[in-house]
This record gives structure tokens, sequence and C-alpha cells, in this order.
């Protein structure tokens, strides 16, 4: 059945980051002859509306009105319903980032109809649209159909295929109304992140737990991602572990803290809660160490070193600089 | 002022996985047995948020709402003894098997009719559907504006002030009352009610609102309210099996392991 869709996009500078264009690919294989747009808010609006249609889109909805470039969700909200109307868009997919899980729901409830958060599949089912996401702390998926229109889905990172890039691809530029006005005002800004790679970005992530019982342990822990190098490996930690001040809430992993899908987690003295697996489970390879062998984490697992850690992982970086 | 703080009760999220049973005839969780539910730890963060407030300033009433059955007076009687006034229960079979959109239908009706309610305070994603759409919806539905994800809430000069968790660091925004807080682990854990108050709010009584007390048509509340249709709820199968690195010494594992992370061109 041909559905019109419409993707949110968030930009990186003037270009549409790597999650837009994975969305565009759901949104591509979705649509079945029917449009696929995108929306693009910021001061690169313009320039992004290039690779928008690279990625699959037809049409770009864009305001570079720079007061779009910071997420203020009234002022989003309106901009993505405008943009919706003039689709008439039967399905609106977003990120799970910052943007979607505040937008998501204020556009469904605003449009009266659903939204499906942190999906992981978005299928065509024999013409009904399905959207499947992970519930009961990750002990859990559910399956979802809409009951009414748009169906709206916020979408997990790196869960959906680009498309290869469509050299040459051409589309169509719709201006969209400036900024609207907002009820809530920024009024500061703090930022928090590790210096260096960032958790998402980086190809190896190696998180610690509670089982480190205390701040120094994440010293080894660090020391083995500074020897897999610093270009490639990140640090991570469990909730456990960061609310007990041993590391900081932005390195957090799992429900309540960051998904990552590097080609290698590597948890350390973490015993694999569904809450925490939730953060990693879309790793390609998952490696623990952990003294105690029934650990739920050895099930997720692909290899495992059953040992104090304080035997285990000094040796694992004797072992990676030979 | 008067706040309102949402808490809902859920299957306790610590049961062991190997605990965790689905009967997909029905598209629902086992009850554990011998594991009680409990209150969203969010909603009990969310009240220590409306509490703090309280503490500071003065004549602060915070009612305790919960939509959801008998058992859930639990969960209103763990906030009332942390220090809420009044506890609200939204019972009625007609709220059964609904999804964000009519739970939050039900939870903003209750507080139109509560009247004087300056500000809302739900919990974050609640453990169940892990969602996080229910604040937001309460905040559409009354044409609030509201804030997600917050670490630290303050009211003032009838303005909600909160500093939100982002993936990148934290940003505080303003908002006029009334308004709808969404309330993180971030903010600190949640008082420990005194023996006495546990006592004391185990005798107060909780008020109970059903469908009609709303003035709610049955038909748009509950299942057939429901916009997002369940059709299936099932365990994901876990990945293959886990090889576990033998070795005399920490060293000899070590070394096997990282000679199968060089061999699988992961390393
Ligand atoms: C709603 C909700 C949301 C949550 N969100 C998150 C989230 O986002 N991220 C998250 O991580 N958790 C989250 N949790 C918490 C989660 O349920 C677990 O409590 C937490 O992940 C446990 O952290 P841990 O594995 O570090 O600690 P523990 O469960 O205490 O495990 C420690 C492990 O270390 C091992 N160990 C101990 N000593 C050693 C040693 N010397 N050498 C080797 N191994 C050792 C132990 O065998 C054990 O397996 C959430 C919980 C709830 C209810
Ligand atoms: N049945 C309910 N009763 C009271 N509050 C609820 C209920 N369902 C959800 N909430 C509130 O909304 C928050 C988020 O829930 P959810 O959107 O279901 O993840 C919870 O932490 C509660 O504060």
């Amino acid at each position: 059945m041909a559905r019109n869709v419409l993707v949110v996009g968030e930009l990186e500078g003037a270009e549409i980051n790597s999650t837009t264009a994975e969305l565009l690919g759901a949104a591509s294989r979705l649509a079945d002859g029917g449009a696929v747009s995108v929306t693009l808010l910021g001061s690169g609006a313009a320039e992004a509306a290039a690779g928008g249609f690279r990625a699959g889109a037809g049409r770009a909805f864009v305001s570079a009105d720079g007061a779009y470039d910071e997420f203020r969700a009234d002022q989003w909200t309106a901009a993505v319903r405008a943009a919706v109307e003039q689709a008439s868009a039967d399905v609106v997919l977003m990120a799970q980032s910052s943007v979607g899980r505040d937008l998501g729901p204020r556009l469904a409830f605003g449009l009266d109809t659903a939204v499906g958060m942190d999906c992981i599949a978005v299928e065509d089912d024999g013409g009904t649209l399905k959207v499947t996401r992970p519930c009961y702390g990750g002990n859990a998926n559910a399956t979802y159909s809409f009951a009414t229109s748009p169906a709206i889905a916020t979408v997990r990172a790196k869960s959906q295929d680009p498309l290869p890039p469509q050299e040459g691809a051409s589309g169509e530029t719709v201006e969209l109304p400036g900024s609207a006005g907002s009820r809530t005002e920024i009024t500061g800004r703090e930022m928090a992140v590790a210096e260096g790679l960032q958790l998402q970005d980086a190809s190896i992530v190696v998180s610690g737990g509670r089982g480190l019982g205390g701040p120094e342990g994440f010293g080894v822990v660090e020391e083995l991602a500074a020897t897999i190098g610093v270009s490639r490996a990140a640090v991570g930690a469990s909730r456990a572990a960061c609310d007990l001040g041993w590391y900081p809430v932005s390195q957090q992993v799992g429900l309540t803290g960051k998904v990552v899908t590097p080609d290698l987690y590597i948890a350390i003295a973490i015993s694999g809660a569904s809450q925490h697996m939730a953060g990693c489970s879309g790793s390609k390879t998952i490696v623990a160490v952990n003294r105690d062998p029934e650990a739920n984490i050895f099930k997720a697992s692909r290899w495992g070193i059953v040992g104090d850690y304080k035997d285990v992982v000094p040796a694992l970086i004797e072992a990676l600089k030979e | 002022m008067h706040f309102v703080v949402c808490a809902k009760q859920i299957p306790d999220p610590e049961t062991p996985p190997s605990a965790f049973r689905i009967d997909e005839s029905t598209n629902s969780v086992v009850p554990a047995p011998g594991i009680a539910p409990v209150l969203s730890q969010f909603d009990a963060i969310a009240a220590e948020a409306a509490l703090r407030i309280k503490e500071a300033a003065e004549e602060v009433k915070i009612t305790v709402v919960s939509m959801g059955q008998e058992s859930a007076q639990a969960a209103i009687k763990q906030v009332l003894a942390m220090g809420a006034d009044e506890g609200l229960l939204l019972d009625d079979a007609a709220f059964l098997g609904g999804d964000s959109y009519t739970t939050a239908r039900v939870l903003s009706t209750a507080v139109e009719k509560l009247g004087d309610v300056a500000a809302v305070f739900c919990g974050r994603p609640a453990g169940v559907w892990d969602m996080g759409r229910v604040g937001l919806g309460i905040a559409a539905l009354l044409g609030w504006p509201a804030a997600i994800i917050a670490k630290d809430v303050q009211v003032t000069d009838g303005r909600l002030s909160a500093t939100r968790v982002m993936a990148d660091g934290f940003e505080t925004v303003e908002m006029s009352l009334p308004a709808v807080v969404t309330v993180s682990n971030e903010l600190g854990d949640p008082r420990y009610p005194k023996l006495q108050q546990i006592m004391r709010a185990a005798r107060k009584t909780v008020t109970s609102w059903g469908a009609a007390d709303l003035d709610l048509d049955p038909a748009t509340v509950g299942e057939s309210g429901s916009r997002l249709k369940l059709e299936r709820l099932f365990i994901p199968e876990a990945g293959g099996e886990v090889e576990l690195i033998d070795g005399e010494s920490a060293q000899e594992q070590a070394a096997g392991l990282v000679a199968k992370l060089r061999e699988a061109k992961i390393l």
C-alpha cells in the first residue's frame, strides 16, 4: 500500500546526520510508491537538503531560521506539524534522540494520533504498518499497529539501514514558515561531555560496573580503552556505577542512559541487567569479564572470561601490547 | 499552590530475567510469584522533587494520583508516607487495557476536576511500556507547557524552571504555571519515610473516582479508546552461545581472548 512518509531530519552543521539517512532508508522501504519527504530545520537546512535527496527524499520541507538551531519543543512541533499536513503524511519517522523523545509525543497528541517510542523495527505487514519496540526494561518486545493516522514512530539509531547514496539525486524544496512563539524559554546550558571520542561514535566501548568496587576500578578500565586506542575506544558505565558517583552520568549505558551499537562492547564487572542490555544489545560483538559464571551478561556475550577483573584486565592490557 | 504527583504501580523492574514470563495467548506478563508490584522508581523521584519545593515554599499541597486497580493503593500510600497530603485513585473497569493516550486522558481529566492544580509531576518512562508519553500527553490535553527529564525543578513567582538532562549536558528551561514536568533519577534518591509517617499514611483515606465521576465516556478510555494496538508481546531470542575462554591463569585467558578477537578481525 502506497504511503506518504515524512522523516524529521536532524542536522550536523549543514548536513543531515547519520540517523536521518537511516530513517530515509526506512522511509523509502515503507513508502511503496508513496512520497518520501524530510523536514530540515535550522541554519544549515537549505544546504542539507541535497544530502536529504541523496539519502532518498523526494521533497524537503526546510526552514533556515536560526531559531530552530536549538530544539525548542513548541517551535519544532509547529513546524513539523505544518510539514505533516502539507505532505499528507501517513507515517512520520524521527530519531529516538533528545529531539524525538520530546517531539514525538507532542506531535502525536497534537494531531490526535499515536506514537510508538524507541522502535527497533518499522515494517509493512501485509499492508499494515507495524512497529516493534523493547519494553519491560528490555525483558520483552512489543509489536503494535496504529488505530489512527498518521502513524508516528521514534526509531532507535542504527536499527535501520540507509540507502546507498543516490548521487545526483534532486528533489523539490518547500519553505516552511519561520519559527513561531515558544511557551518555554531556555535560560541556561551546561555542556557535560567526556573529552575526545564520544560514546556513540566509538567503534569499541569498554564499560565498567559496580563490581569494579570503586572509582579506582575505572582507572584500569580507562587504561584498557587507551591501550586499544583513544581514537577507537570509549569508556562507558552501568547505572549502578554512575549512581554511586564512580563515573560521570554522561557515560551511562542503558535504558536511562545512552544506547550504543559499537562493533565490540566489553562489559567488565557488569551483571547484565535487562535495563543495561537495552543500551548495548545492538552491539555487533559483546565480550564480558565477570567473576560469576552465572552472570546474565554471559547470555548475551560471544566470548567471556570468568575471573576477577583485577587480574583479567591488566592481563588483557599486556596481551594487547604484544 | 496545589501540585499533583502521578504515581504508577508496575511489576518490580528488578525481577530477574529468569523469572520473567509472558502469556503469549493474552499478550500479557505473568506476575512473578512472590514478587509484589512496586511504585515506579521515577515516580518516587517525581514526588521527591515536589516535596523539596513544598519544604522550601509555604502552602504547597500535594495530591498523589494513580490510575490503577485497588492494589495501586500501595503506591499511593508510599507517596503519602513520603509527605504528600492527599491520595486519589482512578479506578474503573473501563480504564483497563488502555494505552498512553487513554491514560493521559484519564489523568488530565482528573487534574481538571481537581481544579486549582499549578503543576503536575510525572516520572520518566515507567519500566512497563517504557514509553515516556504520559506526562507530555497530560500537558498536551490540558494545553500546558512541559519539560521532560528534569534533574532539578524550581517553582517561584508563578514560573517553573527545570534543568533537563540532555545527551551532551544540561539545559535549563523556564515556563509559566500551570505546567507539567517529568523527573529523572539524576535528581537524587527519594526520601525514605519514617515508620511514624508510614503508619499515618496507612490510616489516611484515599479518594476513588471512576469514569462517571470524571464524566468520561467509557468508549473513549481503556482498550476501546486506545490508538496503539498491541499485536504481540514476546521475549526476544537471546544471541548465540557464549564461549568462555579457559586457561591456567588470567594471563592465559586474556591471551586467548585477544587471539580470538584478532582472528575475528574485531581488534
Ligand atoms: C527503570 C530502570 C532503569 C534502569 N536504567 C539503567 C541503565 O540505563 N543502565 C544501567 O546500567 N542500569 C540501569 N538500571 C539498573 C539495572 O537494573 C541494574 O541495577 C544495574 O545495571 C546493575 O549495574 P551493575 O551490573 O554494574 O551492578 P551489579 O548488578 O551489582 O553487578 C556487578 C557485577 O560485577 C561482578 N563482579 C563483582 N566483583 C567482581 C570482580 N572483582 N571481578 C569481576 N566481576 C566482578 C558481579 O558478579 C556482578 O555480576 C535501571 C533500573 C531500572 C529499574
Ligand atoms: N496509570 C498511571 N497512573 C498514574 N500515573 C501514571 C500512570 N501511567 C503513567 N503515569 C505517569 O507517567 C509516567 C510515565 O509513564 P509511561 O508514559 O507509561 O512510561 C509515570 O512515571 C507516571 O508518572
